[in-house]
């Protein structure tokens, strides 16, 4: 019996109105965990019950804790009927199983209905205690931490950088049971948002496994994805990397934040040695040596369908033998050829990741991308609908032997896919892959399955034991990477994969690097770039007939290569357009939908030193001999080169001058070349591979033979520049900013526009296209004029088509202000310095590794508080327009809060009767109520609900990440019969992603965080059906729960004690009357 | 008990169905579109983590305009200008702002609740803001409805007082809504009524004395509508009310009362038929009058009208206060004042100042009078209305 976990339900408040004779609800509440159910006694008459219960005790396997939510049901008890439930709460309880997150969950969650969204609170508080096992043969992965971020955690160092981990679960959907036809839409939307739970639990314990077998304590960049089959069910599947990580010895001020008072409640098998100097050994897991064998033993009940790629498709290689170096032991030098050798043996030398340690990218070969189109019918084995109706829970316990290939079919699909991609990059010269990820699109039967990264070549010393020795040895036998050293090509230059333009690297000259550079990954922080960079998208549409099963599948097909050529096309033209040569953070989505296909491209263009300048873009007219039409073609290109003029200056790109002689060879004339490797295949296994560049044509030469064409370079030109003081990026950060402030927002924006179905052409499709996301660009930077100076950072474009003619995008990102002043200055020689900075923080680096995971945010260094305060005052100087309506209102507001304050106070002192409203949230997190509040910005001191941060990014301007409190991936279903009541589709879609955030947010409040980093909606689906007056949507999040402090908070602390003091104990002399 | 959502199972049927077989059949008003453009906008949000608040809209909304209206008013604004921004992208952007203010008015019905609330996070600071905004008033309605019973029957006016007041109608339902609710919230409760109705809708300070003025306006039903009191502005019944209410409730005496400051103190009411003796006799209103002569002459520019007009004045002030046992006088107040006073001295031209020195003479020398014997009881009356007398009087 391995853990007992303790809930205790303390009490509800703003709870709705279930009986409408008394305008009064009669509440208890249903706790359960796996088969187990308690029950608290009815709170009579209240809507803010006071339950204070016992607490209730799980005794439970950790395999269980690791798969089954805890979930919490609130219900109106009624003596003659039914009784009718309010919501209910799940909670993961993962964060509670390692050691270093948090020790307990407490606070306010919202009770949730799928029918009704949020319906009052709950406030809960839930342990774990952990019994050593010594069980070996165990299926749980307890320990093992999780994380979203693509990076190395901040607060951590990379002993070792494992690889691949992958796993996918695969269920039958609920809602497509023959029981969905009887029962209630909630009963089914409940039945869904509980299965996820469950297979999302499991598949993270799978991986836990898997983790655990190499040897690593953690995964980083964790990716879990969910495809809604339809009939053919449901697919749980996630990727990330094995990381063994050591938590970096904080500076004292931080300490309090780990003491948390329940921590020696703790006491988990796999506990990490908190001493990093002495964890050289490896990951103190206690599987100590090979002998461990992992089945999926079928006598063991809880196996449902799995994947077990690495064990059932290649045994010969395998994971483990990925860690093949290890048995060596530290002593030996590392040998690159060896370390390559390691890599090639994975199976898949693929890495999550895309950001890393300096010194771990060697060299970069360009992105590598594979698509697959498959029929989901194929599989789909019609009998078991039949077979199991009502008589079967969601869990399916006998999978298995029902559809046994099932997930090894899946499994098949996508190694095949990786096999192509490692193949690809192979093909460049790199043996691995990095910033890899994988999506899927599926409409009806069809399915596309896309995975793309980066090829290049890595430092191997993070692939190992690293130690001391072998790095040192390492600099001696190996060039040091220098900040050009990614850009130089890791492929044979006279045996090149492609046609490609090659001259000396603009930076150390001794390299070959190419004219263009495309890759998935983040800008490397060592990286010289020129000006700024700018989002890049290249949006495509195709219509393609309606067909079915396999006529459908080939149609797509054979647009899709065409698709795959002209997003390229684009994206190389914008990108010269910007008078820039590298892409950054690249991910094409291309998106299926029943008449057509959708293509959407989004990248960071910059402008590498160490890359050529970018030549300009010529245009050619067919008909040379036409002299109206030569002086129109003469007209665009003189539009054109004025475009690309403006937009150095606007990036500030303003290279320096090179003399052709220091070079050795000729600046290359401007051609067009390709990175991109890709291919398709079909449901069958034949592969295409396309030659993207354009013949061995000289010049970078548009020819304008007919009116596609003409469309084409008209709407190269129709992207409207973002306005004055806006910078926008899907990479983590914007290249040439790096003072930012601390105001952050972070948003979700959705639009669906209907298109006409008479006579759509390609054109009129890509146009509307065209139009729905410069639109939805624009009113984001209307909507976040407040913020200017501002960037709009991690900029994430998804696109779907639910019906015929809808065309949804759905876009997240973060908005960030930076220091204006400060970026005015910013000129090259700005940029020079601090980048020679950061390199040579590289290179100390590189000698301490213990260092080596120092805050990224050391080479971007921050605005102190001063200059915070001049940016404040700086921004008088902007125009009114721009500053929006925040007109002089600060002090009037600063007023109101001061009241607000003081009227709490008041309530809470002079006044007894009547104070049920001001019963505060403050009790929320006992975890660290104390050092947690006080140490957390100020406003929290001021709110009674605690501010909770939420950013798409891995981290947050202007703080230290101090702690990592556990991974959140929630699910949530939202569904109405009655629409119009509730404002139309916007109005239920906006009520539901508030509720969404809303819930995040409650769940880090009561892990004891203050921000959720790395956060992502990876799934929001949409469907309406307006004259039944109905809509359901699906949203999946994830992200990371981190505790921050804001670095200029730390001296205002002492001062904001006071007040927080008062105001706590105030508070709790409340709660006790 | 049938919560909302029970149901029974087959009636689910339809429900299940329409997600996987249903799709929605074009609407004929879609094929009706200008030719030209090829699509529509279905659903367009954005939601932030952290809620924006757009002052300007804000008050747009607050003010009752269609989203129509408020894009064509922020059109004349010039934002467009200013910011580059298209008209289409102006109205996306009040539509986001009019919806996210529509789910926060419920909140903002219960303040407390806006602040304990997790789905919107909104800074202190907006909140206070939001609040604040969204229980100002405008003079010109709080005149139409302050002394009005805050009924259905008012309610009804409210079509009136719009068209009059070239308030909407929108937004007179929410200042009418907005003094009903804080009337029902501290209606019977405890204590001092500014700390309620500041505890129960976190208002500022200034706000929640207006408040309390409307409230016990209310409760007292007293006549602010009639034509000659309409040179008086809220701010001066306002403070008048609050006088009135620190002296002449029952909270003045006890301050554990339900409904302590609300009601006027009726035991107070009925005494102040006391005072009568200082009219009624003849002798003590002769003494009354001399002392203050005595006292004022010289140093009252319109003294030889004062020595006149006294015992009319007195007369007047002292009925007043006589007659306050009677419902009826007591919402009659105002006028009375206005009429007995106010009236009488703005006819001979009295300048403030002269009307201050004699109201601190008038009440001061009744102390002099030995037969007189309601001493406390006339501080007490004369107290508040020297006050409300002196903010009465002007143009």
């Amino acid at each position: 019996m391995p853990g007992k976990l303790k809930v205790k339900i303390v009490a509800g408040r703003h709870l709705p109105v279930m009986d409408r004779a008394s305008d009064l609800t009669d509440a208890f509440v249903e706790v359960k965990f796996g088969n187990t159910t308690f029950k608290t006694d009815v709170y009579l008459k209240s809507l803010n019950p006071q339950w204070n219960s016992e607490w209730f005790k799980f005794e439970v396997d950790d395999e269980d804790l690791q798969d089954e939510p805890l979930q919490i049901t609130v219900l109106d008890h009624d003596t003659y009927s039914a009784n009718d439930a309010i919501g209910k709460v799940y909670i993961d309880i993962d964060p509670l199983l390692y050691s270093e997150a948090a020790t307990v969950i407490s606070g306010w969650f919202p009770i949730y209905d799928t029918i009704h969204g949020i319906r009052g609170e709950i406030n809960v508080v839930v342990k774990v205690d952990l019994f050593n096992d010594l069980n070996r043969f165990r299926q749980s992965s307890c320990g093992v931490k999780f994380f979203c971020t693509t990076s190395i955690p901040k607060c951590y160092r990379a002993v070792i950088i494992h690889g691949f981990v992958e796993e996918l679960v695969v269920n039958e959907d609920p809602e497509y049971q023959w029981i969905d036809r009887i029962r209630t839409p909630r009963a089914s939307n409940e039945a869904r948002q509980r299965l996820i739970s469950l297979m999302s639990g499991e598949l993270q314990r799978k991986i836990g496994l898997k983790v655990l077998e190499m040897r690593g304590n953690a995964v980083v960049g964790y990716l879990q994805c969910f495809d809604l089959e339809g009939e053919s069910g449901l697919v749980v599947r996630a990727i990330g990397t094995a990381c063994t990580l050591d938590k970096l010895s904080s500076p004292a001020a931080f300490l309090p934040a780990c003491n948390s008072p329940s921590k020696e409640m703790k006491e988990i098998p796999f506990n990490e040695d908190p001493n990093p100097n002495t964890h050289s050994s490896g990951p103190s897991t206690p599987l100590k040596n090979q002998t461990y064998s992992f089945s999926p033993s079928k006598s063991y009940s809880r196996q449902s369908s799995s994947s077990d790629t690495d064990l059932s498709l290649t045994p010969k290689t395998g994971m483990g033998s990925g860690s093949a170096g290890k048995e060596g032991g530290p002593f030996k030098a590392l040998l690159r050829q060896q370390t390559q050798s390691a890599l090639e043996q994975r199976e898949f030398p693929f890495f999550t990741l895309t950001a890393f340690p300096p010194g771990f990218l060697v060299h970069v070969g360009g992105v590598v991308s594979a698509r697959s189109v498959k029929l989901l019918d194929r599989i789909h084995n019609p009998a078991f609908v039949g077979i199991m109706g009502n008589t079967r829970s969601y869990k399916l316990l006998d999978w298995n032997s029902f559809n046994s290939d099932e997930p090894e079919t899946r499994d098949a699909w996508w190694a095949e896919i990786r096999q192509e991609i490692k193949s690809h990059a192979k093909a460049l010269g790199c043996h691995a892959v990095v910033g890899y990820s994988e999506s899927t699109s599926i409409c009806e039967e069809v399915c596309i399955l896309s995975a793309s990264g980066t090829a290049a070549v890595l430092n191997p010393r993070f692939l190992q034991d690293g130690t001391v020795e072998g790095c040192l040895e390492q600099r001696l036998e190996e060039n040091l990477p220098t900040r050009c050293g990614f850009c130089h090509i890791p492929y044979d230059e006279l045996n090149m994969p492609f046609p490609a333009h090659l001259t000396y690297c603009y930076n150390c000259r001794k390299q070959k690097v190419p004219d263009v550079l495309f890759t998935t990954i983040d800008l490397p922080t060592d990286a010289t770039v020129i000006g700024k960079g700018c989002l890049i998208q290249a949006r495509l549409c195709r219509l393609k007939k309606k067909a079915q099963a396999e006529a459908n599948a080939t149609a797509i097909s054979n647009l899709l290569p065409f698709m795959e050529y002209e997003v390229h096309t684009q994206l190389m033209n914008k990108l010269k357009l910007k008078g820039m040569n590298a892409l950054f953070g690249l991910r094409i989505q291309i998106t299926v939908g029943e008449n057509m296909l959708m293509g959407l491209a989004s990248a960071t263009g910059v402008y590498l030193a160490a890359l050529p300048t970018p030549g300009g873009i010529q245009i050619a007219g067919k008909t040379p001999n036409d002299g109206s039409y030569e002086q129109h073609i003469s007209h665009m290109q003189k539009k054109i080169n004025d475009t690309i003029a403006k937009n150095k200056e606007l990036y500030e790109i303003s290279p320096p001058e090179i003399s052709e002689e220091i070079i050795g060879s000729p600046i290359p004339e401007p051609r067009q070349r390709s990175r991109l490797l890709r291919s398709q295949s079909e449901s069958s296994d034949e592969v295409t591979e396309l030659d993207l560049s354009h013949g061995k044509k000289d010049a970078f030469v548009l020819e304008i033979d007919d009116t596609d064409a003409m469309e084409d370079v008209h709407s190269l030109l129709t992207d409207v520049p973002p306005p004055s003081g806006f910078y926008s990026c899907n990479t983590e950060i914007m290249p040439g900013i790096n003072n930012w402030t601390s105001e952050i927002q972070m948003f979700t924006s959705v639009r669906v526009i209907r298109l006409s179905s008479l006579n759509l052409t390609n054109q009129a499709l890509n146009k509307n296209f065209n139009d729905l996301c410069e639109n939805l660009l624009k009113s984001l930077y209307f909507k976040l004029r407040s913020m200017i100076p501002c960037c709009l950072c991690h900029v994430n474009f998804t696109v779907s088509l639910p019906e015929d003619e809808l065309i949804q995008v759905t876009v997240t990102a973060v908005a960030i202000t930076f220091d204006k002043n400060q970026a005015l200055q910013t000129t090259k020689t700005h940029v020079e310095k601090s980048l020679q900075r950061a390199s040579t923080d590289n290179e100390e680096l590189l000698q301490f590794p213990l260092e080596l995971c120092s805050d990224s945010l050391s080479s971007h260094p921050l605005p102190p508080a001063k200059e915070h305060l001049e940016s404040a005052s700086s921004n008088s100087g902007i125009p009114a327009a721009q500053r929006a309506t925040s007109v002089d209102y600060s002090s009037f507001a600063d007023r109101c809060s001061s009241w607000i304050e003081l009227i709490k106070l008041k309530a809470q002192t002079i006044r007894r009767g009547s104070i049920k409203t001001t019963v505060t949230v403050e009790k929320a997190s006992p975890v660290g109520d104390g050092n947690f509040r006080n140490r957390s910005a100020p406003p929290c001191a001021n709110s009674t609900v605690g501010v909770v941060k939420m950013t798409p990014l891995s981290f947050i301007p202007g703080a230290k990440i101090t702690k990592y409190l556990g991974i959140i991936n929630m699910f949530f279903i939202r569904e109405t019969t009655s629409l119009r009541e509730e404002g139309g589709v916007s109005g239920f879609l906006h009520a539901f992603i508030a509720e969404v955030f809303a819930m995040v947010r409650a769940h880090v409040a009561a892990l004891g965080g203050n921000a959720v980093v790395s956060y992502i909606m990876k799934q929001c689906v949409f469907m309406e059906n307006p004259n039944k007056n109905q809509a359901q949507c699906l949203i999946n999040v994830s992200g990371d729960a981190v505790v921050f402090v804001r670095e200029s908070d730390l001296e205002v602390v002492s001062t904001q004690q006071p007040t927080a003091n008062c105001q706590s104990s105030c508070t709790e002399g409340e709660v006790t009357t | 008990m049938l919560g909302p959502g029970a149901r029974s199972g087959i009636s689910a049927l339809p429900e299940v169905a329409w997600r996987r077989h249903a799709r929605p059949q074009q609407c004929p008003a879609r094929g009706a579109r200008a030719p030209g453009v090829a699509m529509t906008s279905e659903l367009d949000i954005f939601v932030g983590n952290t809620t924006l608040i757009d002052e300007d809209v804000y008050r747009l909304w607050l003010d009752g305009y269609s989203v129509t209206d408020a894009v064509a008013l922020r059109v004349r604004s010039g934002i467009l200008e200013q910011t580059g921004a298209t008209a289409a992208v102006l109205q996306s952007d009040t539509m986001d702002h009019y919806r996210t203010f529509h789910m926060l008015e419920r909140l903002l019905h219960a303040p407390p609740k806006l602040l304990h609330q997790l789905i919107f996070q909104i800074p202190p600071s907006r909140q206070a803001l939001l609040i604040e905004r969204y229980y100002a008033f405008d003079e010109a309605f709080v005149r139409e409805v302050l002394g009005k019973k805050l009924s259905k029957g008012t309610k009804k006016d409210l079509d009136d007082i719009s068209t009059k007041t070239g308030i909407t109608l929108k937004s007179c339902r929410r200042q009418f809504d907005n003094f009903k609710r804080v009337f029902k919230v501290v209606e019977e409760m405890r204590g001092s009524l500014v700390d309620n109705i500041q505890q129960h809708f976190l208002l500022s300070d200034r706000l929640a004395r207006d408040y309390a003025a409307i409230v016990f306006f209310a409760n007292n039903r007293f006549e602010t509508g009639k034509k000659k009191l309409q040179y008086l502005s809220f701010g001066d019944f306002a403070f008048c009310a609050e006088l009135m209410i620190q002296n002449w409730t029952l909270g003045a005496v006890d301050s554990q009362m339900d409904d302590m400051d609300m009601d006027l103190d009726k035991e107070f009411l009925q005494d102040l038929k006391e005072l009568k003796v200082l009219v009624a006799d003849k002798d003590l209103l002769d003494l009354h009058k001399s002392l203050v002569c005595t006292a004022l002459r010289g140093k009252l520019g319109v003294f030889s009208e004062m020595e006149a007009n006294f015992k009319n004045l007195s007369r007047g002030l002292v009925n007043v206060a006589a007659k306050l046992t009677h419902n009826k006088d007591v919402r009659d107040l105002f006028v009375d004042l206005v009429e007995k006073f106010v009236e009488p001295c703005r006819s001979d031209h009295w300048p403030l100042s002269d009307v201050r020195f004699f109201l601190n003479q008038y009440s001061a020398s009744v102390h002099s009078l030995d037969g007189f014997r309601h001493q406390t009881l006339w501080d007490r009356y004369m107290g508040t209305l020297h006050g409300c007398l002196l903010r009465l009087y002007h143009d």
